[in-house]
């Protein structure tokens, strides 16, 4: 074969290869976890509280135990010898396994029934009675931190402190703050413009199409623990348990078998969790617990739920010159947010965004209320959702009060290409970007200048049955977290990990500390080792998720498995690379000098046809290597990144707003993004799709209502929006490539992008279509009912 | 409780089980048979992940009781494939992209296989509307309507070169 052929076969990254998972999944042979049946496995089921706050006055089982089929009945008290009633959050908080005393929000766990099927456990659940005491109930964050409002954490009496610093209230949990205050002040009292803006991220839910679930096994004889488990992190799964329990973690294997979507919901480690693995252990037999649909939009991670205050400083021709914000931030009753350790706000401090800001400070408040804990990035890095939203919007506002047109106004703020490595206030170092082109890429796309005189013709018809709004966004991520002398999980550092094994005949296994839900991890990660090392993608297989035989890695969640473990995959295979340089010139019989690599093979400098393939090479790995070298070709590569990556898009969104029913049609959405080197373009514009659709469904549907009591008004799929096909817009993509220059292969991650980019490109449209009218913010979801509010508000209703 | 005795077809094998009346359909399959393709997503008929076809019907097996099919003809995921070969919505899904978990995958399969019959020559707002009782959180839904126009073009083709 000639070169090009040879590079062709390879499929190695920049190939738009089809998915190596896909044969399973379209023939019904995933590996799900309710899919898994093991000998003699019992079922779980949940008993559950229906008030938001409530002290327990008694928990009768007897009833339950008459159900045939039931097993065993556990509440707190029999947890309590164990000391697992109560278990640590990945926030240095703790969280109730089974309510101990009291239920701190609706639908908290209150006891677990052990049945021989799902259907006997089900019906020992109805059997189990249990008498509470309602106490009041604080669902607004503000009223919870008044003087006079009731005690939620009664466990907490007396601590001032907690794992971020000082307590200042009953109900508050951390104050933490980025950034410089006296210079923020500073460049607001000399400002020629400012405006404040108070904006409400809503609480939503991630809601994979899989609910969590897991089947623990303990085998009492050899005393291991086995669990497969829906978890975006089975290697800190692992760690987690073996602190709970006392089990060796060398004795403890955490599986993530095939994962029915994740998007944050699946990082955190939940008490149902926690209950089968202690119900296993009790019984000696394998437990299945597998959630229901409300259970899991009721009870397992939500995301977002953030009060945001903004504020700009701006000269009047709409340079910025400061940011200050303020956010009192919705954790729920347990603070289980899944952040790295010494960022209880994540990295919200990315809300300087795409912009040169000179002075910038933001405050984070966290507050217990009676709502189900979480806090989780939604598709997105810890928190950036909400910053990139935050500044967005606030440039917008900005725009506004200056009668800027909001293109311009970003093109003016843009760091520019020629700043990077660029250091923000905050002190982030982005890595690198080029918005500048990126905006007039897309500008020039969907010709700006002609939507703008469209729209401004139908604001001159009174007759128009329609507004039209155009959003933009220039958003800036920050993912692939992270440094480790930055960011840890219960102290482990957030490094990810690679194995690669070549077998004698030339084919290959890598084993990763990250696992797909989606993602095409298996695809993708070959394509990498193909390039790096000549050997075609088809025959190398990846494997992940099982923690007793992969390398030990932090997970996938907050697009880090390309910034991270793709990293450790490139330098695993330079190793392999340089051990395979010395056999091919042993095999040669010249020095490693005198060989250039070519695609496949090692060959000879100006002698292309004496030459070693890396199948050769292979084979010789394992019966010819030369005099010192040990014999085999592997090698495992722990990376620790040194930096974050910071993807950035540009996307613009048109609205056609029905001034009769408020109904917003989606006319056209035009996403760029750049996300460094790209590996396989057709799985990139897949995660982007499928991400521009989740932020759709957050702006125009999404949302988690309490009423006063706490009950959660919505926990179906019948009120909880997941758009179907026909709400759905189509999309259209573009990209640029700015590689990391600190990142292996130059790759930055994209899958959260879309998410996090799209969200405040919807608001922005939806407020645009009403900019005329003085309209600066309106709160998500954009449904029909509130933007006809919002055209009845404005005197423009039809 | 007293169990029913029922015979189902299923991917064209007949099956005589005893079920509780109360066992719903998506159970019956993924626990008596092992057919693990349908998966559970929300047990009120929105998600679809549990689509199966029960006599020339799409239907929900999460909201269906497995004591209503007898006597009648199941198809699931499972039986798309004649043998080795892919049916023509497979391949359109491997081939276009049109799934990332595959958690809604033999749902929307086995829906694009009877909206086909039913539409063989669609326009993209037609499998727009066909499959939206079936939802995914992963695709975005673009390569799903492409995965489907493959299989339609592949379908008429085959039909064009029997004819």
């Amino acid at each position: 074969m000639n070169a090009p052929d040879r590079l062709a076969a390879l499929q190695g990254m920049g190939d738009s290869r089809l998915r190596k998972e896909d044969a399973r999944f379209i023939q019904g042979k995933g590996n799900y976890v309710d899919d898994i049946k093991m000998p003699g496995m019992l079922h779980m089921d949940i008993v559950r509280s229906p008030y938001a706050h409530a002290r327990i006055k008694g928990i009768d089982k007897s009833e339950a135990l008459k159900v045939p089929g039931v097993i065993a009945v556990l509440t707190a008290d029999d947890l309590k010898p164990f000391k697992l009633h109560w278990m640590p959050t990945l926030a240095g908080d703790v969280a109730a396994v089974l309510a101990d005393e009291k239920v701190h929000f609706q639908m908290q766990e209150v006891a677990v029934v052990i049945a021989e099927d799902r259907y006997a456990a089900a019906d020992g659940v109805e059997a189990v009675q249990v008498e509470y005491e309602e106490l009041p109930v604080v669902i607004d964050p503000y009223a919870a931190l008044a003087p006079d409002a009731p005690v939620l954490r009664e466990d907490l009496a007396g601590k001032t402190s907690g794992a971020h610093g000082p307590r200042e209230h009953h109900n508050h949990i951390f104050t933490w703050d980025a950034g410089d205050s006296a210079a923020a002040d500073t460049a607001f009292e000399q400002a020629e413009v400012t405006v404040a803006e108070h904006i409400f991220y809503p609480r939503v839910h991630p809601c994979p199409l899989e609910t969590c679930g897991c089947v623990a096994s303990f085998d009492p004889v050899r005393g291991e623990l086995t669990t497969y488990i829906t978890s975006q992190a089975p290697h800190v799964v692992r760690t987690v348990v073996s602190l709970l329990s006392g089990i060796p973690e060398s004795k403890v294997r955490i599986v993530s078998p095939d994962i029915g979507g994740g998007f944050g919901n699946k990082v955190g480690i939940y008490p149902g969790y926690v209950c089968a693995i202690a119900a296993s252990i009790v019984l000696g037999k394998p437990v299945k617990w597998i959630e229901d649909r409300i259970e899991n939009i009721s009870s397992t991670a939500f995301a977002r739920d953030y009060h945001m205050d903004g504020e700009l400083a701006a000269t009047k021709d709409g340079k910025i010159t400061g940011l200050r914000v303020n956010v009192v931030a919705d954790h729920g009753a347990f603070d289980a947010c899944a952040d790295p350790t010494k960022f209880p706000a994540g990295l919200f401090h990315i809300c300087s965004g795409s912009y040169d800001i000179p002075a910038a400070y933001a405050r984070v408040k966290g507050v217990y209320t009676n709502k189900a804990p979480g806090g989780v990035a939604y598709r997105c890095s810890f928190r950036v959702t909400e910053a990139v939203y935050l500044i967005e919007r606030m440039v917008d506002v900005l725009a506004q009060k200056l009668g800027m047109d909001k293109a311009e106004i970003r093109e003016k703020n843009f760091v520019r290409k020629e700043q990077f490595p660029y250091h923000s206030a905050f002190g982030f170092e982005y890595d690198s970007g080029d918005y500048h082109t990126a905006l007039k890429k897309v500008l020039d796309a969907v010709d700006y200048p002609a939507l703008r005189a469209e729209q401004a013709a139908k604001r001159a018809d009174p007759d128009c049955p329609t507004l039209m709004g155009i959003g933009l966004v220039t958003f800036t991520e920050v993912v692939g977290a992270g440094p480790s002398k930055m960011c840890d999980i219960l102290g482990v550092g957030m490094f990810d990990s690679c194995e690669i094994r070549v077998h004698p005949t030339g084919s290959a296994i890598a084993r990763m500390g990250t696992i797909t839900q989606g993602q095409g991890h298996q695809t993708t990660y070959a394509q990498i080792i193909a390039t790096e090392l000549g050997i075609p993608s088809e025959v190398i297989q990846v494997e992940e998720g099982d923690t007793s035989t992969a390398p030990y890695g932090l997970g996938t969640y907050g697009s880090r498995s390309t910034p991270v473990a793709g990293a450790a995959i490139a330098l695993a295979s330079r190793k392999i690379h340089a051990k395979a340089r010395k056999i091919a010139a042993h095999l040669l019989e010249v020095g490693e000098n005198d060989l250039d690599w070519e695609i496949d093979r090692f060959q000879v400098k100006g002698e292309p046809a004496r030459h070693k393939t890396m199948k050769d090479i292979s084979w010789a790995a394992y019966n010819n290597v030369p005099a010192g070298l040990e014999p085999g070709l592997e090698a495992v590569h722990y990376y620790d990144p040194p930096n974050f990556t910071f993807p950035f898009g540009i996307y613009l969104c048109v609205v056609d707003i029905d001034r009769a029913t408020g109904e917003t049609k989606v006319r056209r959405f035009y996403a760029l993004d750049d996300c460094g080197t790209r590996i396989n373009p057709m799985i990139i514009e897949g995660q982007i799709h499928g991400g521009l659709t989740e932020g759709f469904a957050v702006a125009m549907g999404q949302q988690m209502p309490f009423d006063a009591q706490g009950n959660l008004l919505g926990n179906t799929l019948m009120d909880y929006y997941l758009p179907t096909a026909v709400e759905t817009p189509k999309w259209e993509t573009d990209f640029t490539v700015t590689p990391s220059p600190h990142h292996p292969i130059g790759a930055k991650g994209v899958a959260e992008s879309p998410h996090v980019g799209s969200i405040p490109t919807f608001t922005s449209a939806v407020v645009d279509a009403f900019a005329h009218l003085g309209v600066t913010e309106m709160t998500m979801p954009h449904t029909s009912w509130r933007v006809w509010q919002q055209l009845k508000r404005s005197g423009v209703a039809l | 409780m007293a169990k029913k005795l029922i015979s189902v077809k299923v991917n064209g094998r007949t099956h005589e089980e005893a079920v509780e009346p109360r066992t719903l359909l998506v159970h019956f399959l993924r626990e008596k048979l092992s057919l693990t393709g349908a998966h559970i997503g929300c047990e009120t008929s929105h998600c679809g992940a549990c689509t199966v076809d029960i006599d020339g019907r799409s239907v929900k097996g999460c909201t269906h009781l497995a004591v209503q099919c007898d006597g009648s003809e199941v198809l699931t995921v499972e039986g798309l494939a004649q043998g080795s070969v892919l049916h023509a919505v497979q391949e359109g899904f491997y081939k276009e992209h049109g799934l990332q978990c595959g958690f809604c995958t033999p749902g929307m399969l086995v829906r694009a296989y009877r909206f086909l019959l039913d539409t063989p020559n669609p326009t993209e707002e037609e499998i727009r509307a066909g499959l939206s009782g079936n939802l995914c959180r992963c695709t975005g839904y673009q390569n799903i309507v492409k995965a489907v126009q493959y299989a339609a073009a592949k379908l008429q083709q085959t039909a064009k070169e029997a004819a």
